[in-house]
């Protein structure tokens, strides 16, 4: 039941606040995203700064990094995704408990980055795990994080928690973990997983691209 | 202080009657001149670097792949000593000596491997130089040069299953091609074979879906 919004002004005003019990879960997992302690590359030193007395993420509750999957409601995806270091970052996905998130931070974790056609460059973390937010940057500054992680709040204060448009993690079909590659002659088996990676379709202008 | 790898290469000959030696002279401004080494003599000289030269320190193990042997010598001329004739293209091994003792530095080392195939080789460092360890791994894993007498030869960066060497100049990646913005040179070989042609003003453009 939705409340009218100049209602529940009225009545905060007089020391009443009226609520959902959809906006108060999201308001209580938004305001307290811990992330897992991990960091893969020269963006893991941007987001140890995004975490000091400077840039202070402790403002948006954001601050406890947990060394453990089974703690941690938020993927810093943050650095070069080595092929080879790409099923041990979807195995600590799985791990983790629901409702979870990931954000995809710098170049590096969206698409390759400057490293893309390197042979053993994971062309992007969101070819296994399903990405909530991108940060582009090479890296991002500590604000492009903070920015990435009030975004991400805006989402999760937004999830639905029942109906059809309701969060994977609300539906009891929702995938919950995702299969890990294997390690192949040359690259990852499968490279992507197709459930999830659907590159946007492209096509080519005759005489173009020179 | 600058090595001088001429009066070292003198003092080797006489230290060490029977190996074969060669001055490479580097023609850029750095000149940092080298000392070619036969992989037959490579442990001796090592050896004799790091007990009776004070070279105690090896900073640095790395890799060159030369499938042209021409080019190899075009870029490091032939200074004295002759030419270590190849046939066929070779793989190179260097190494960066220093000695913390007189403070000199780097001194660079190189031996090559008889041929780019399968067994290639060349002695291991480790014996003399226990930091060559992993460095030789890591030429082991890219590179493919065996390293004759390491306690421990794996892959070190590459998964075990992987095979090939990637760093070889005739590797070829899996194509793998995903789209980009500004391709050019092979890179749109490569867009050209990935994505089928369409009649539209832009070079690449998401199809109306």
């Amino acid at each position: 039941m939705a409340i009218d919004p100049h209602l529940a002004d009225e009545l905060k005003s007089q020391g009443v606040h009226v609520t959902s019990l959809e906006q108060l879960v999201n308001w209580g997992r938004s305001s307290s995203l811990w992330p897992l302690q991990f960091g893969l590359a020269c963006c893991a030193i941007e987001m140890i700064a995004a975490t000091m007395a400077k840039y202070d993420m402790a403002r948006f509750g954001a601050e406890v990094f947990r060394p453990s999957p089974r703690q941690a409601d938020l993927m810093l995806v943050a650095g070069t995704v080595t092929k080879k270091m790409a099923p041990q970052v979807v195995r600590l996905y799985n791990q983790m408990a629901e409702p979870k998130y990931v954000i995809a931070m710098g170049a590096c974790a969206i698409s390759g980055g400057p490293f893309k056609e390197g042979y053993n460059v994971l062309k992007g973390i969101d070819r296994f795990i399903p990405v909530d937010i991108v940060i582009p940057g090479c890296p991002p500054r500590p604000e492009a994080l903070l920015e990435g992680l009030i975004q991400l709040r805006e989402k999760i204060s937004k999830e639905k928690l029942t109906g059809e448009t309701r969060a994977r993690h609300a539906d009891p079909n929702g995938a919950a973990s995702f299969p890990i590659p294997q390690y192949g002659p040359h690259d990852l088996t499968p490279v992507a997983n197709p459930d999830i990676w659907k590159p946007m379709p492209l096509v080519r202008a005759e005489g173009g691209g020179e | 202080m600058k090595a001088d790898p001429a009066a070292i290469l003198e003092h080797l000959r006489t230290a060490l009657p029977g190996t074969t030696l060669a001055l490479r002279t580097n023609p850029g401004p750095s000149a940092q001149h080298s000392i070619l080494v036969e992989r037959e003599s490579l442990v001796a000289v090592l050896q004799h670097l790091r007990d009776a030269m004070g070279f105690d320190m090896l900073s640095n193990v790395t890799g060159v792949d030369w499938p042209d042997p021409v080019k190899a010598d075009s870029v490091a001329v032939v200074g004295e000593g002759g030419q270590v004739s190849h046939n066929e293209g070779f793989l190179e091994v260097i190494y960066h000596l220093f000695s913390t003792e007189n403070r000199v530095g780097p001194l660079v080392v190189r031996a090559r491997t008889a041929d780019r195939g399968d067994g290639a080789h060349i002695p291991s460092a480790v014996p003399i130089f226990r930091s060559a360890e992993f460095q030789e791994r890591e030429i082991y894993d890219l590179f493919g040069i065996r390293f004759m007498g390491h306690p421990d030869l794996r892959r070190i960066l590459m998964w075990d299953e992987f095979v090939d060497h990637p760093m070889r100049k005739d590797y070829i990646a899996p194509d793998d091609y995903e789209y980009e913005p500004t391709p050019h040179g092979a890179v749109v070989e490569k867009a050209k074979a990935h994505y089928p042609a369409a009649d539209s003003q832009a070079t690449f453009s998401r199809a109306s879906d």
